[in-house]
């Protein structure tokens, strides 16, 4: 049986034409990854090239003397704007922001998803709708009342403020996330466990919980990439010392003292670039996940 | 308003803990309502907010002496707003279109039974994870007329070979275009080989047995089948396009000039540089007002299959 059908496959792909459509899929489909991956292999090469082999050199060119100078550079030295100290500090400012964003953003959305699924009340789907509109809105329309909000918080161009524009832009999706994944977790296990006389908590803490690992992980990745890739709020609403690493980024490329260095720019743009790379190396399946449910069940 | 009546109550009165029993319907309104407040707060009343300033003469600081419509007024006299509209529209049509091509087809490709299939898709879908920052700073380098791309050919001995459109105020607006087909269109093509994964295979091999050809069946039974990832693909990349803001920063600049503004920028410069909230507000305004027109026919239809099924 097996045998028959691998000799049917062979009989078919030796035909001549199907085997010539067949290298031209491949031929187009690899052509196709050269493209995508092009921008980054350039920016990696010259990131490693000294600035006297960019000039005259081409793209392309594999370094003859490669070199870590520029992200040393990049790292601790580079202006970006008034300021030459690099982006390092922004980068760990970034981390600083990041961090309790996600944290904070992803345990309100667990919360605000249990309640919305297994708690509903008159009005709880009204609740999420009016909630959910906040995934979709342009942030141009919310920019100058926060400016001024944050200003009367005492929180203007802090990371606390920043922290906080996030947490509050980032709830609609988390909400969202976990909403729709404990929608499919079955009701008769939470029923069953407030017959016993089992708390809110209680029942999140030993039955939810332990089970959503995936979409935990989908929530934390989608909320990491969205709050580092940030750049709106980070330029609006940061001061010198507090800027998000894709601001002090922006600032360093803009930057022009003396002679342009575009190996330092590109070390500096992998620099913001790789926890982001990391993360989606490391955890593609999760991230793909976190795209199409935050944006397709939107 | 009367407890909960649904779930809860009778069980738990029953037991005789009323008083326990009523803090527990009530926990989860209670641990709902921070959220509630906050988008409240900071999504609605904003909202309400930046319209009320839009109504103002605001300039370097929001003041409240209204001026009706005026700003919309001056909005639709300003032909660098004009500029940024058109340019959206250019930039959020050729986006969209040429990331539906690109994704779908090679979604198309990659479901053909391939070998490192896994690997193939990841190259196509990392540019994603970037920020646009990046992606504008890396596009910027390659789009250098002096160093990038046009260098390489010209050094490859094509002399006349011409790529500067970064720098073509007419042309601008088209970089931006390619940039943000390159970080998108491997997500759309997820979204595709998602769509394409979810079909029947006994559909396909009921028209194979009927005799289709396989151009004729991805043309007469798989396409149709994806009209709903074709529209879900196309809300999620005009929702991109209206709000790039970061990509233009980072990439044109705006410029030359400002040939390659889009509403967003426009926005920003307007309220923070320009000393003119009253008018960026009524841009963000009009913004918003084209997300809505996009979405809410949107959730109408959502709302609708769900009554369907």
């Amino acid at each position: 049986m097996s045998d028959a059908m691998s000799r049917g496959q062979v009989i078919r792909r030796q035909t001549p034409a199907a085997k010539a459509l067949r290298g031209l899929l491949y031929a187009v489909l690899i052509v196709a990854a050269v493209a995508y991956l092009m921008p980054l292999v350039v920016m990696l090469l010259t990131s490693i090239k000294p600035l006297a082999e960019i000039t005259p050199g081409n793209l392309l060119a594999l370094p003859r003397s490669p070199t870590v100078e520029p992200w040393a550079k990049a790292w601790g030295e580079a202006c970006t704007g008034m300021r030459c100290e690099g982006v390092g500090g922004y980068f760990w400012n970034s981390f600083a922001i990041v961090i309790p964003a996600v944290i904070i953003s992803t345990l309100v959305g667990a919360l605000n998803g249990y309640a919305l699924t297994k708690w509903r009340f008159k009005g709880s789907n009204l609740v999420f709708a009016m909630m959910l509109f906040g995934c979709f809105i342009p942030f141009q329309v919310v920019l100058l009342p926060m400016a001024q909000t944050l200003g009367w918080l005492g929180l203007a161009s802090s990371r606390s403020g920043l922290v906080l524009v996030h947490v509050v832009f980032g709830i609609a999706f988390t909400t969202l996330f976990f909403r729709n994944f404990y929608v499919g977790i079955p009701d008769e296990l939470v029923n069953a466990a407030k017959l016993d006389g089992a708390g809110f908590f209680r029942i999140f803490w030993r039955i939810l919980l332990p089970v959503s690992a995936p979409i935990i992980v989908v929530s934390v990745i989608w909320q990491f990439t969205q709050i580092w890739n940030d750049f709106l709020f980070g330029v609006a609403f940061s001061g010198h010392d507090t800027q998000p690493v894709t601001v002090a980024l922006n600032n360093l490329v803009n930057t022009s003292t003396g002679a342009k260095e575009y190996n330092v720019d590109m070390a500096a743009a992998m620099i913001a670039a790789l926890p982001t790379l990391v993360v989606y190396v490391l955890a593609g399946k999760y991230f793909v996940r976190g795209l199409t449910a935050g944006s397709v069940k939107g | 308003m009367p407890i909960n009546t649904t779930q809860v109550p009778a069980h738990a009165g029953a037991r005789g803990h009323s008083a326990s029993a009523s803090l527990q319907s009530w926990l989860p309104r209670l641990v709902l309502a921070p959220s509630v407040a906050i988008s409240l707060f900071f999504v609605y009343g904003f909202m309400i907010w930046t319209f009320v300033l839009s109504l103002t003469n605001s300039r370097m600081l929001p003041s409240y002496h209204f001026v009706g419509f005026g700003q919309y007024a001056r909005l639709m006299a300003n032909e660098r707003w004009w500029v940024a509209a058109s340019n959206l529209a250019i930039f959020g049509g050729l986006f969209i279109a040429i990331c539906l091509v690109i994704g779908a087809g090679l979604a198309i490709l990659l479901d053909q039974r391939i070998r490192q299939e896994g690997t193939l898709r990841t190259l196509y879908l990392y540019p994603m994870a970037l920020s646009f920052i990046v992606t504008g700073v890396v596009w910027k380098w390659l789009l250098n007329p002096g160093l990038g791309i046009q260098a390489m050919v010209r050094s490859w001995g094509f002399d006349n070979f011409t790529f500067d459109w970064l720098v073509q105020p007419e042309m601008a607006v088209y970089t931006l275009v390619i940039a943000a087909v390159w970080q998108a269109s491997g997500f759309v093509m997820a979204l595709f080989l998602a769509g394409l994964r979810g079909i029947d295979d006994e559909i396909i091999k009921a028209a194979q047995l009927d005799g289709a050809s396989l151009p004729r069946i991805y043309r007469r039974v798989i396409l149709p089948c994806l009209r709903p990832v074709v529209f879900s693909a196309v809300m999620i990349l005009s929702h991109i396009a209206i709000k790039s803001f970061d990509l233009v920063v980072a990439l044109t600049g705006g410029g030359p000039g400002y040939s390659s503004d889009l509403p967003a920028t426009f926005m920003y410069a307007h309220a923070f540089t320009r000393a003119q909230i009253g008018l960026g507000s009524a841009s963000a305004m009009l913004m918003l007002g084209g997300v809505l027109a996009i979405l809410v026919p949107y959730l109408y239809s959502e709302l609708r299959s769900k009554r369907d099924v």
